[in-house]
């Protein structure tokens, strides 16, 4: 049991920033540069805990709670999700409710933070990325719905259970299909990725995400893009697991069909990056609603 | 020889689209028109084939057959005085799609398959459009694109009825799925009633939309109205008749399978809704060809309410279907005339007919007296005998509702006529003149109405019941 | 075969609901050719491939997926229009409603006395969602290529359902209809440019002189 929590921390903590690393040198090759190396973001981590903070006269102690809550968050969240065939530590009927519900208590403190700040540019990525994020839950519910109905279970451990190799094969593989394809968009939107958000770019007015850290210094800076890798392994870890059904029985060759399922997935997010451009924001809820109802669809045809 | 029939005309197009002179196509299409005529005679008239599965001929369609090629033959006079008067707009279109009309018509009127028949309904609207929007101007586009979406859409709805019809024969066991008419009569009982009914409400609202029943009929007054004279009289004539053959082979379908009494009272109630439409929209009509669009409404109405009450009532729906296509060929071609002349079919413009247009104006006017049932025309015989039929089955109120619908029509009606052809002469600007090609035939039918009025000849009648007949109920 | 019929099936509802929420014309029409094409292919799977299959197959391919898409492109192209406007009831309105029929079709077709070889089949459920799709499309958009479109949805939809029935449907029949549509879509590709030229818009909100 120890030792279970122990490998999930370790995969968790050591290998998160390695997928930015991963996502960055998949866009440069696409570019035709060479680009950062792939353990840039690890460079990155440790000079900014070596800075000062900077703190702004308007802020208060919810200003620090943010990136904090941001970096728990995902570490509690990836005790209950298996990564891959390694079972989850944590697990209890129920406890797909806690996942889905961490990410919005974290969620709820970086907007928090944002407008701790004051600032106008903040406050609107807060209502963008608000918005955004209540059209996307609904969806990351309904394709967990669809997990339950499959499983007969409540808790993450029995969703992502080892019966998903024969769902694939059986008449609930185009459901499967269909939400794996909306839990990746979900993914998408969680983190900020193209085509919901430009992660590169520098014009405030165009920014979600970034401009709610527009503030942030430092070690806190460190924190954020910390959580967000590892809020990207973790949400990684839900649709990597339902790509890639297989399991050996042996904890090594496992761990590693999961990195490699999760080293795909962000090579897959770099290549999405390259070739698609962002979308305008007014088509951003219509993408989402479309999802959401992808995926009520998908809920149909298993409930049938 | 009935493949001959279908065929021909289809030939003839070809030949019209190659030949280079103006007058010369105009003419391929009387000679086509009289070659039909003379042809649907004999096969009518000469001995029975040995029925093929596709196409052959019963009471109904014979009797369908005769009165559009009759009609058609006379537009077809019509059409060479017409197309000379139209030098401006060419004929290279209209004289290949009139003929591929023909065809399609044929074709549909002798159909004994449902599939084949759905194609041929659908090949009529589509080679209509392009008659409908002989005009080219603003309006004809506009009613062009509502004919063509309204009677698209209403097939497609037709052919979801054919298929529910042959699922029937799937999902009732003992017949396999089939869509050959004589072989559903046959096995109509072993026929799935749920799907059986399904099928016959889409066949019912797919084919009214083409026929013009309310409240399908939105097409009908923009299509008549903007289209050229005797396009309209085929539509009205023609077209209508062909679109209601379908619909009485549905409702042999539902006889035959022992559901008559349902699909009755759904054309009845369809039938009623037209009348009283018809009759509200035609009081105060300012167009006068709108004004014969809504008149074709009512009588598809009338024909719809003679085969919903049964019986007698029947005899007089098909009597009534002859008499109304001949009078809405008449109409259809005067008014076209005194719109050619006044060059406006808008009462602001037309009138004092009777007195610049002597014969066009009183064919007219005549042929208004005809078609809102005054003796000594047919349609009054054929109405009468329709009333006459339901007063006998014993539904008063229905009978009584018609007399009045009929009433408030020719009332509305007779506004509008009398206001064009009675009233101060106007100064004519066109250059029109009624010369012989374009007052023959709408002379003839009329002449032909007033015989029928008086006189229906035995070898008429004979073919009026046996095509009744067929739509009795064969317990 | 059962199993290779699903989801393609599937990708027909997929189709319809992607057509129902875009507003770009030109991807709209290629989508519509691949739900041709696709169907084309259900002949073949649902009865083998039998001679009047395989006839029929192609004849759909090269009507559906490939000659009507070019008539539409090509009026598009003639018309110069890219985008649809807002419809009569808003995009995601109407993907709501499409989802919603769709659902309810699944429902409604448990609810059909079917032979029992169609039972539990996406056959049924999924042609009466297409149809309701072409409906939905057909009332509530406002230029007339969209409208054609809607139309050719709604005729998609009753092939699935004709597929079903093939016996009773002999070659001549199917492709008498498919010809029947080409010729449709044809003759309503030329009064589209009519249109265009007369009114300078697409837009068949303007086609409102004829009244009473």
């Amino acid at each position: 049991m120890i030792i279970r929590l122990f490998l999930h921390l370790a995969l968790l903590l050591l290998f998160a920033p390695l997928l930015q690393g991963v996502i960055t040198r998949t866009k440069a090759l696409f570019a035709g540069r060479v680009g950062a190396p792939l353990l840039q973001p690890y460079y990155d981590l440790a000079r900014l805990w070596r800075k000062g903070f900077v703190f702004s006269r308007t802020t208060t102690w919810v200003f620090l709670a943010g990136p904090l809550v941001g970096l728990v968050v995902p570490l509690l969240a990836s005790l209950l999700i298996p990564f891959g065939a390694l079972p989850a530590p944590i697990s209890f009927e129920g406890d797909l409710v806690l996942f889905v519900y961490l990410f919005a208590l974290s969620r709820f403190f970086t907007v928090a933070a944002a407008l701790d700040t004051g600032s106008s540019f903040e406050g609107m990525g807060a209502a963008r990325e608000v918005t955004f994020s209540c059209l996307a839950e609904p969806t990351l519910l309904f394709a967990l719905l669809v997990l339950a109905r499959l499983s007969d279970g409540l808790s993450l451990g029995t969703l992502l259970g080892s019966h998903l190799l024969p769902a694939w094969h059986s008449d609930a593989g185009a459901s499967l299909g269909l939400i794996l394809v909306s839990l990746f968009l979900v993914l998408l939107v969680e983190n900020s990725r193209i085509p919901f958000d430009d992660p590169n770019t520098h014009l405030e007015l165009t920014m979600i995400h970034e401009v709610m850290i527009l503030d942030h210094s430092g070690p806190a800076l460190g924190m954020i893009l910390y959580g967000a890798a590892l809020k990207m392994m973790v949400m990684g870890a839900l649709l990597v697991r339902l790509a890639l059904p297989w399991q050996t029985g042996w904890w090594l060759s496992d761990a590693l069909l999961f990195l490699a399922g999760l080293t795909g997935l962000a090579v897959l997010i770099g290549v999405i990056e390259s070739i698609m451009a962002r979308l305008r924001l007014p088509r951003v809820p219509q993408v989402l609603v479309g999802t959401m109802l992808l995926s009520i669809f998908a809920l149909v045809l298993v409930l049938r | 020889m009935l493949l001959l029939l279908i065929l021909f005309p289809l030939a003839v197009a070809l030949l019209a689209l190659l030949l280079p002179w103006y007058q010369a196509r105009s003419w391929l299409l009387p000679v086509s028109g009289a070659l039909h005529l003379l042809m649907a005679g004999v096969t009518v008239a000469g001995p029975g084939h040995a029925p093929s599965p596709w196409i052959a001929l019963d009471a109904l369609s014979s009797l369908v057959l005769i009165v559009t090629s009759l009609l058609y033959f006379g537009c077809a006079v019509y059409a060479v005085g017409y197309l000379d008067l139209r030098r401006d707009r060419g004929n290279k279109t209209i004289v290949p799609c009139l003929l591929v009309f023909l065809s399609a018509m044929t074709l549909a009127i002798a159909a004994r398959h449902l599939g084949l028949l759905w194609m041929a309904v659908e090949a009529t609207t589509l080679a209509s459009a392009p008659l409908i929007y002989y005009n080219r101007n603003r309006l004809s586009i506009e009613a062009t694109w509502k004919y063509l979406l309204l009677c698209s859409v209403g097939i497609a709805l037709a052919l979801l009825g054919i298929l529910f019809i042959a699922y029937a024969a799937l999902a009732g066991g003992g017949m396999p799925a089939t869509l050959q008419l004589d072989t559903l009569l046959a096995g109509a009982t072993q026929l799935s009633r749920p799907w059986l009914h399904a099928g016959y409400v889409f066949l019912l609202v797919g084919f009214g939309t083409k026929m013009g029943l309310a409240p399908l009929h939105s097409w009908k007054p923009d299509a008549y109205g903007e289209a050229p004279g005797m396009v309209g009289a085929l539509l009205a004539g023609g077209l209508t008749s062909v679109a209601f053959l379908a619909i009485l082979r549905a409702v042999q379908l539902m006889t035959a399978a022992g559901d008559g009494a349902m699909a009755r009272q759904a054309l009845l109630g369809m039938g009623l809704l037209s009348l009283l439409i018809a009759a509200i929209f035609m009081v105060r009509q300012p167009d006068i060809k709108r004004l014969l669009a809504y008149s074709s409404v009512e009588h598809m109405g009338i024909l719809a309410i003679g085969v919903g009450i049964g019986g007698l009532a029947t005899f007089g729906a098909m009597l009534h279907l002859v008499n109304n296509a001949l009078t809405k060929g008449c109409l259809f071609l005067s008014a076209g005339n005194i719109q050619r002349a006044y060059d406006s079919k808008r009462l602001s413009k037309v009138h004092g007919a009777l007195a610049t247009l002597p014969i066009s104006g009183s064919i007219f006017l005549a042929g208004f007296l005809a078609i809102t049932g005054s003796p000594p025309f047919g349609l009054f015989m054929s109405e009468f005998t329709i009333l006459r039929g339901i007063f006998g089955s014993g539904q008063t109120w229905i009978g009584l509702l018609m007399v009045l619908l009929l009433a408030m029509v020719f009332i509305g009606m007779g506004a509008t006529v009398l206001t064009a052809t009675q009233g101060e002469p106007v100064k004519l600007e066109s250059a029109y003149k009624d010369n012989f090609l374009l007052v023959i035939s709408p002379l003839l039918f009329l002449l032909l109405v007033l015989l029928l009025g008086v006189y229906l000849p035995e070898p008429l009648q004979n073919a009026l019941r046996e095509a009744a007949a067929l739509l009795e109920v064969q317990l | 075969m059962l199993e290779l019929t699903n989801p393609l099936l599937l990708a027909v509802i997929l189709i319809n609901f992607y057509t129902l929420g875009s507003a770009r014309l030109v991807a709209c029409v290629r989508v519509v050719a691949l739900q041709g094409a696709l169907l084309a292919l259900l002949p073949l799977l649902s009865h083998g491939f039998t001679f009047h299959a395989m006839v029929l197959a192609a004849e759909a391919f090269c009507f559906k997926g490939v000659v009507i898409p070019w008539l539409l492109l090509r009026a598009i192209h003639r018309v110069r229009i890219r985008r649809e406007m807002e419809p009569i009831v808003g995009f995601v309105p109407t993907l709501i409603l499409g989802v919603l029929t769709t659902v309810g079709a699944f429902l409604f077709a448990d609810l059909l006395p079917l032979a029992p070889e169609h039972h539990d089949g996406m056959f049924v459920p999924t042609a009466l969602a297409t149809m309701f799709s072409g409906f939905l499309l057909l009332i509530t958009r406002r230029k007339a290529i969209t409208q054609i479109l809607g139309y050719l949805m709604l005729e998609n939809g009753i092939f699935i359902f004709a597929v079903l029935l093939s016996a009773a449907m002999p070659f001549m029949v199917e492709a008498g209809i498919l010809l029947d549509l080409l010729v449709g879509v044809f003759v309503m590709g030329i009064v589209v440019n009519q249109i265009s030229r007369e009114f300078s818009t697409l837009n068949t909100e303007r086609l409102t002189a004829l009244k009473e």
